[in-house]
């Protein structure tokens, strides 16, 4: 268990000592700060718009954490491999399903800090709106957000162990991203079984209409939960592989 | 304290390493000698717990490296070839990271402890990436010495480093294996001779052969040979050597010297110094080769001929 902490605090001590991390936040917040500008000046011009965390959750949805995930995970266990730093990993008494977890959690990490920064939103909104916004709805939002970075955090890690370099792991972890994505629009226009499985299976499904509006439903949680365990299973079972030769 | 027995690794089609055995007391620093390809760090890898072995079985202290593979690396201090490490730590924060994956108590004094050890404590604070490649193999060993594992399994530990390191790496070797069992690989031969108390040497997946340095030179050479200069006319002095009790074949070098072989049990230098003197030639050098480590290696590890047999000893 401990080792797990041990390889998370260094996966995200390494990740601010290299340029991604910083350049991944400054693009993720400056962007958000721009978008927000932008919604406070509507707001003020408009007489009936009423600003809220809509844009902004949304924004943090697609495109940041969308691109962001990939390039914060694709070193993870890639860079290990190239550099053969994995074969003194593998040696040291440490579980393979440790060393995925660790790795997921410092990607985790990040993005629990990278959203928390954006928590200065809402609270300014509350301040500028009158009578204040909903927070707990705020709150359900950030939840949603932290379960979809979770799960994609872990597609990252588990392609970042199966293919050999981190380009190849930040194009094809793009690539799962984006097929998860955008399942649900092809199943507008199936029927019966088939539209069912592909609306449920969508990463999107589960988020803008239920928590990005406020509203937890178990199954959605159970969604990203399952499917953030699924993908570390496959990480460690690649790193498995990679043991026998 | 290492155990195995029939270990095989196929890397699909090819067989790296066909049902090795041999054993390691405690406290013994055992050589592995072989041509690159032979299968040594196969070997090494599954004995630190790296990969499983395709059959075969292999204990490190009682525990099989298959079913308690951790235990095994947790009293395994591994040095793989290439040295792996990482370029972007400080030496003092990959050492301390590797210490707390063994959950060492006390990390830092460890570190520290090791630091002195390897003699590089006043480049702690330095990035890995600016470090020599002495320095590099050094922090390996290191990281392999934090533990203070009962077995040490390097994987070339002198490969790069310059004479005086060698010797400094050696010596720390010998030190720290009065007390451990240490398997190291090389194909520095003298270094097998110096360091190692047995020496395995390795081929094609098999071991051709298994025993001490000197054993296994005197194992081999069921003959001596003598090397001979003399002032002119080297050739012309063949034939009188030969007719010499008891040597048993005489060849000339480019060099003008005189090479012939003797059996065992009959030492024929007085007689060819005699016949050679008065036969007319001055002689000037009269030399003992002892077969090298190195004639026995590359006797064993030619490449299409099986190993020859070996004389057992008497």
């Amino acid at each position: 268990m401990r080792n797990i902490w041990t390889i998370a605090k260094r996966e995200l001590h390494l990740l601010f000592i290299g340029p991604i991390a910083y350049i991944t936040l400054i693009v993720f917040l400056l962007t958000l700060g721009i978008f927000f500008y932008i919604e406070l000046n509507y707001a003020i011009q408009s007489q009936s718009y009423i600003p809220s965390m809509g844009t902004t959750f949304q924004l943090i949805a697609f495109p940041l954490l969308f691109l962001a995930v990939p390039a914060i995970t694709m070193r993870s266990i890639a860079e290990e491999k190239r550099t053969g730093t994995l074969e003194f990993l593998l040696t040291a008494p440490v579980r393979d399903w440790e060393l995925v977890i660790g790795k997921w959690l410092g990607g985790f990490l990040f993005f629990v800090i990278a959203l928390s920064v954006t928590f200065v939103y809402p609270l300014i909104l509350n301040i500028l709106v009158d009578p204040g916004i909903d927070m707990g709805a705020v709150l359900v939002g950030y939840l949603g957000l932290l379960l979809i970075a979770s799960c994609m955090v872990a597609i990252g890690i588990a392609i970042s162990a199966l293919v050999p370099n981190q380009i190849a792991a930040l194009f094809a972890t793009l690539g799962v991203i984006i097929i998860f994505w955008i399942l649900s629009s092809p199943a507008q226009y199936m029927q019966g079984l088939w539209s069912e499985i592909l609306l449920n299976m969508s990463l999107t499904n589960h988020l803008y209409d239920t928590f990005l509006a406020g509203v937890i439903d178990l199954k959605d949680v159970l969604y990203y939960i399952s499917f953030t365990v699924f993908a570390l299973f496959i990480g460690k079972t690649a790193v498995e592989i990679r043991r026998w030769g | 304290m290492i155990k195995v027995t029939k270990l095989t690794k196929d890397y699909g089609a090819r067989r790296a390493i066909d049902n090795l055995t041999f054993r390691a007391q405690r406290g013994e620093i055992i050589g592995f000698l072989g041509p690159n390809g032979a299968g040594k760090t196969t070997t090494m890898r599954i004995l630190s717990g790296y990969m499983p072995p395709t059959s075969g079985k292999a204990e490190i202290g009682g525990f099989d490296v298959v079913d308690q593979s951790l235990e095994v690396r947790k009293i395994v201090g591994y040095l793989p070839e290439t040295v792996p490490l990482y370029n972007d730590m400080t030496v003092f924060e990959f050492l301390k990271y590797k210490a707390d994956l063994h959950h060492i108590p006390d990390a830092e004094d460890r570190v520290d402890e090791v630091l002195e050890m390897i003699d590089l404590i006043d480049r702690s604070e330095g990035y890995i990436a600016a470090l020599s490649k002495g320095m590099r193999q050094r922090v390996g060993i290191a990281q392999a010495l934090l533990h203070k594992p009962e077995v040490l399994i390097l994987d070339e530990p002198t490969i790069g480093l310059d004479p005086a390191q060698i010797i400094e790496v050696r010596n720390l070797i010998k030190r720290i294996g009065k007390e451990r069992t240490i398997m190291l690989s090389t194909h520095i031969l003298s270094e097998a001779q110096q360091v190692c108390d047995r020496v395995l040497i390795i081929n094609k997946g098999h071991i051709v052969a298994e025993d001490t340095p000197q054993h296994l030179q005197s194992r081999l050479t069921g003959s001596q040979r003598v090397e001979l200069k003399l002032r002119k006319n080297a050739e012309d002095a063949i034939p009188l050597i030969k007719k010499v009790k008891g040597v048993t074949s005489v060849t000339a070098h480019d060099d003008d010297s005189i090479e012939f072989e003797m059996s065992a049990n009959q030492d024929a230098r007085p007689s060819v110094a005699k016949a050679v003197v008065q036969g007319g030639f001055e002689l000037l050098e009269m030399k003992q080769n002892a077969l090298s480590l190195e004639d026995i290696f590359l006797e064993l590890t030619r490449d299409d001929t099986p190993a020859p047999a070996l004389k057992d000893r008497d």
